[in-house]
């Protein structure tokens, strides 16, 4: 199975190594994801382990907002394996959201909900190839 | 930072802020399964896992400003302590969540839509505030709250050109909230104090702002417009609140409470 990661998320803001203890600052994608703890925790563990660091520390931050600009396209390909569709790259906050279905590309798509399992993501179903599929929620600065 | 009544009148703001998230997303919580269909349940309780984490935001700005852990502020705190509107803590309805919900989805509409006009209002002014954190918290919690608000926004304007039931259903909420919807406008005795300090814009230009999109609104869809909304039933900005609240904060509050040293 194909894993996303923060890194291809986005989210990782700062990493600042001070001698042996590391701080590194990461962005929440919604501010009530309640995933939060669990990926200060692996962030926390991941970074102890690398040779050299006795300490890390993890820190939210809000500034700058997470906005969806910042998947990296390697991020974008992975997403479309979950069967997820990825944000557009540059959108504009009220204008149309484009969605192409992660399955077969087709554009013929309709949205069932826009709101969907977790905060992130939203319910579509593609006419073409007869699949439900999620898609990230494009989030941009207003 | 600032002079202590400075200080002071930032922690009033933020107390009203948090509260009337909090608030107002426990409320919603209770219709999880109850929603009118299951797309709703799932779109609603999404809405309100948002709203808890911008009143987490703000409780934890208050936990830095040193009025304590931010789970003790939204858990511990006596019911006259809280500075949420009145409005943002009644019942949905009749009922209980267990037993016998009566709930009102015209009423749950138009409080959520009115609320997120508001919202959206004040975080625009809160984005230039001079508290600098408080700004980068509304910078934050706008990219959401966008969704929410083109979510009430839908839902009010179906339902105010629909069917004559639905109609007079949301005819009769809009004259309910009416009476209360002045008590989320005001900021409340500190004032002044948040306004000379940059904090946000002046109660009246805020006030002015929402009464003129939901003119319109009520324009568009043929609504009769009935000028200011009234504050009936107290300032929760003051402390004053109904038993509702007081209810409302023993059963959310209750598992947190039987043992705050737990890591829920």
């Amino acid at each position: 199975m194909a894993t996303v990661s923060i890194l291809d998320l986005g989210m990782v803001e700062t990493v600042k190594a001070n001698g042996t203890a590391v701080k590194i600052t990461v962005l929440p994608t919604f501010s009530g994801c309640p995933a939060l703890n669990i990926i200060e925790r692996d962030i926390k563990q991941a970074a102890e382990k690398v040779e050299g660091v006795t300490e890390a520390h993890v820190e939210f931050v809000f500034t700058p907002p997470w906005t969806t600009d910042r998947i990296t396209l390697e991020g974008r390909e992975r997403l479309k394996e979950f069967g997820i569709a990825p944000p557009p790259a540059n959108h504009v906050m009220g204008e149309p959201w484009e969605i192409d279905c992660p399955y077969c590309g087709s554009a013929y798509v309709t949205m069932e909900n826009i709101f969907g399992p977790t905060a992130c993501r939203s319910i579509l179903y593609c006419r073409s190839c007869k699949n439900p599929f999620e898609a990230m929620k494009p989030v941009a600065n207003l | 930072m600032t002079t202590p009544s400075e200080k002071g009148a930032l922690i009033e703001l933020l107390y009203q802020l948090a509260d009337d998230d909090f608030i107002l997303a426990y409320r919603g919580s209770e219709w999880l399964g109850l929603a009118p269909h299951i797309e709703e349940d799932v779109a609603f309780s999404s809405i309100n896992q948002d709203m808890m984490g911008h009143a987490n935001l703000y409780y934890r700005l208050l936990e830095q400003l040193g009025e304590g852990k931010a789970d003790e502020i939204a858990h511990l705190r006596a019911p006259s302590k809280f500075r949420n509107a009145v409005l943002l803590e009644e019942v949905n309805g009749p009922g209980t969540y267990l037993e016998k919900p009566d709930y009102d989805w015209a009423f749950a509409v138009v409080r959520n839509y009115f609320y997120s006009v508001h919202k959206q209002i004040r975080l625009d002014s809160l984005r230039h505030s001079d508290f600098e954190p408080l700004a980068e918290a509304a910078r934050k919690i706008m990219t959401e709250q966008y969704y929410h608000l083109m979510h009430w926004e839908l839902w009010f304007k179906q339902l105010v050109t629909s069917t004559d039931e639905a109609k007079s259903r949301m005819n009769a909420a809009i004259e309910k909230v009416w009476r209360d919807f002045g008590g989320v406008l005001t900021l409340g005795p500190a004032y002044a104090e948040m306004v000379k300090a940059n904090f946000i814009d002046d109660e009246n230009v805020l006030k002015q702002r929402w009464m003129k999109r939901i003119e319109a609104v009520f324009n568009e869809t043929g609504l009769p417009f009935s000028g200011e909304p009234r504050m009936e039933r107290g300032n929760g900005r003051k402390g004053e609140h109904t038993p509702d609240l007081t209810q409302a904060l023993a059963t959310l509050s209750e598992v947190y409470a039987t043992n705050p040293q737990t890591g829920w």
